[in-house]
């Protein structure tokens, strides 16, 4: 925030003062100024009331109508009440998809919160090389997740041929059917998953580290605390607010996990890695059953909602301490 | 992101963040024989780690590229390709079309930049400076968007472009569909926003008094002071937009309009590994290139978006 604001900082006082010179009034504002900055701001806010208007409330609140009826884009919409929850509660995937889903989330948080972490506190105490171990650790980030998909179905190859495999192997190890195994395949997808998020996790870390005042790691040494004890004492505490956040929005981004299981292993074998999300997009676009996907839909942002909400209160003793 | 360090240097802090004079550890601690061979041992794990990590896939993609399948096959683990196939990358681009499709990526990067670049500006001017009455029930049904992923709207949302309200259009297989929803995106509007709000009041009202409209301001005055936030909304939302996936799968089926990050999975089924992967390394090239570039840019906006999380 501050580097920007120092950036225009310069420009902005100079002409300001520059400005300053011709005789300044600062009258109320009256009725009719009022008004004309009504009009005036409909104007500038009108491309995003049309294009959130359209693409953002609308749908928002066309979810919840779509739930309750019966879709398929051939026949009128009817009210059908419940029954596309009912449809969805008897289908014996559903609990599938969510245990699946679970495992996912379970599975990415297990890496994705403590690895990081670890990699930004070594990374802020770099002296030299810090630009290039950040652009190392952003860059498959910039890798669009469709070619990490697909570049590590080659990796996770199975047999010999496989470069996991052959790595493995050099270790007297494998090789290993990965995507081709109920137990692996959802391991293997955490670990693609995992590759292509990474890197944003350790950047904001980074940045937090940063915002640490350097006064508290000062005094702290001078009360004798070791590195370890500052690390524990000062840095952690510190970065609660920043960690708490960014944990959520992982367990959020999990649990809407999409492109590893459509294009890995479009949900197989066995339904080892069939998604909510993959649910709802074959209700959709496999079977035409809108109305059955947009209830279940409904659903995963009433569990996101319950989610935040469990883990905002449970949190909240810790983060406001 | 404040920046550190004590008073005297805030004027040099101007152009990039200062080095930190010290961070966990002292410059003491680094004169201590067991921090330092500990610390230094971990920096090297650490950058064994991040080479492993960020570097080895890439570099074997392009390997992967440019090599026979066989010899794919045989020496998975070699970053030499033996021998060498150049010529699988011109064969790639005609075989798969990817010209075509990196060509629609294209056209939909950049749409969506624009719409995402005018609905922010515009929307964050209005709210930070024109300030309407109505300025915060705006604002606030605005940031309400960021609480809904946007997985839970898919299908409300798609039935959007299949049939506009009001309009009665149907805007599937047309970049359109890309487009128009790319620019519902309230975190940029909440970047834009909260930069316009710091740019000093006075400058407007002594604009206002020479006469100047509230358009003169925001074109002359406004978006000209404005490029770093410009800048840091233009890059990530290119970034976002090249990455997209499961929303053109969804309203673009037809292949003539796909974006390549589309069309790759579909070709994917059947074509040969390494021509797939010489079109994975096309599709990869350019985000990479504009990331190299940008990086210090890019690193900051994450940065921010973090903090403001």
């Amino acid at each position: 925030m501050t580097t920007t604001r120092e950036r225009t900082g310069g420009p902005a006082i100079g002409r300001a003062t520059r400005a300053r010179e011709a005789p300044v009034e600062k009258k109320p504002r009256r009725g009719g100024q009022r008004r004309r900055a009504a009009l005036a701001g409909l104007a500038f806010l009108l491309p995003a009331l049309l294009i959130f208007g359209f693409f953002a409330w609308w749908p928002i609140a066309q979810s919840l109508v779509l739930a309750f009826q019966k879709t398929n884009l051939i026949a009128p919409a009817e009210w059908v009440g419940l029954r596309n929850f009912e449809i969805l509660f008897s289908d014996p995937l559903l609990p599938r998809a969510a245990l699946n889903t679970l495992w996912f989330t379970v599975l990415s948080l297990a890496i994705g919160l403590p690895v990081p972490l670890l990699c930004a506190v070594l990374m802020s105490e770099l002296r030299r090389g810090g630009t290039l171990a950040r652009v190392l650790a952003y860059l498959p980030v910039v890798v669009p997740p469709v070619v990490a998909v697909l570049l590590w179905k080659v990796f996770f190859n199975p047999g010999e041929g496989g470069a996991i495999n052959a790595l493995l192997g050099l270790v007297g190890l494998g090789p290993f059917p990965w995507l081709q195994s109920p137990d692996l395949a959802m391991p293997s997808l955490v670990v693609v998953a995992t590759w292509s998020g990474a890197g944003t996790a350790i950047l904001i870390y980074l940045a937090a580290l940063t915002g640490v005042s350097t006064e508290l790691y000062e005094a702290a040494e001078l009360d004798g605390a070791s590195v370890w004890q500052r690390i524990r004492s000062i840095t952690l505490p510190q970065m609660r607010g920043v960690i708490l956040v960014l944990l959520l929005l992982q367990i959020i981004g999990a649990i809407q996990v999409f492109t590893e299981p459509y294009v890995m292993t479009d949900g197989g074998p066995a339904n080892a890695t069939v998604t909510v999300l993959l649910m709802i997009y074959r209700y959709a676009f496999l079977f035409g059953n809108y109305g059955v996907a947009t209830a279940l839909s409904v659903l995963l942002a009433i569990v996101l909602v319950i989610v935040s909400a469990v883990y905002l209160r449970l949190t909240r003793s810790w983060s406001t301490r | 992101m404040s920046a550190p360090g004590s008073a005297p240097r805030s004027a040099s802090v101007r152009r990039q963040r200062a080095p930190r004079e010290r961070g966990i550890l002292s410059a003491f601690d680094w004169k201590r024989p067991r921090i330092l061979v500990g610390w230094r041992t971990m920096h090297l794990v650490l950058f064994a780690g991040l080479i492993g990590f960020g570097a080895v896939p890439i570099v074997w993609m392009v390997r992967a590229a440019v090599s026979r399948t066989t010899d794919l096959v045989q020496r998975p683990l070699s970053v030499i390709p033996e021998p060498a196939m150049w010529e699988n990358i011109p064969t790639a681009w005609n075989l798969l079309d990817i010209g075509h499709y990196l060509a629609n990526t294209l056209v939909l990067v950049a749409g969506s930049w624009i719409v995402q670049l005018v609905v922010a500006a515009t929307a964050g001017f209005a709210l930070a400076v024109i300030r309407p009455w109505y300025g915060r029930y705006v604002y606030g049904a605005i940031l309400v968007t960021l609480f809904v992923p946007s997985t839970v709207t898919l299908i409300a949302l798609y039935l959007t472009v299949l049939d506009l309200p009001l309009l009665g259009l149907n805007i599937t297989n047309t970049p359109w569909a890309v487009w128009l929803p790319a620019g519902a995106h309230a975190f940029s509007i909440l970047l834009v926003k909260q930069f316009f709000e710091d740019i000093p009041r006075d400058l407007f009202e002594a604009a206002q008094l020479d006469g100047a409209g509230w358009f003169t301001i925001f074109w002359r005055i406004v978006l000209p002071m404005s490029r770093p936030i410009l800048a840091v909304v233009s890059l990530l939302s290119i970034m976002t937009a090249w990455k997209e996936f499961l929303w053109p799968l969804i309203v673009l089926n037809d292949p003539e309009t796909q974006p390549l990050a589309v069309a790759l999975p579909r070709l994917a089924q059947d074509t040969d590994p390494a021509y797939l992967i010489a079109g994975l390394l096309i599709a990869t090239v350019p985000p990479i290139l504009i990331f190299l570039v940008f990086q210090r840019s890019i690193i900051r906006g994450i940065g921010f978006s973090g903090l403001k999380g």
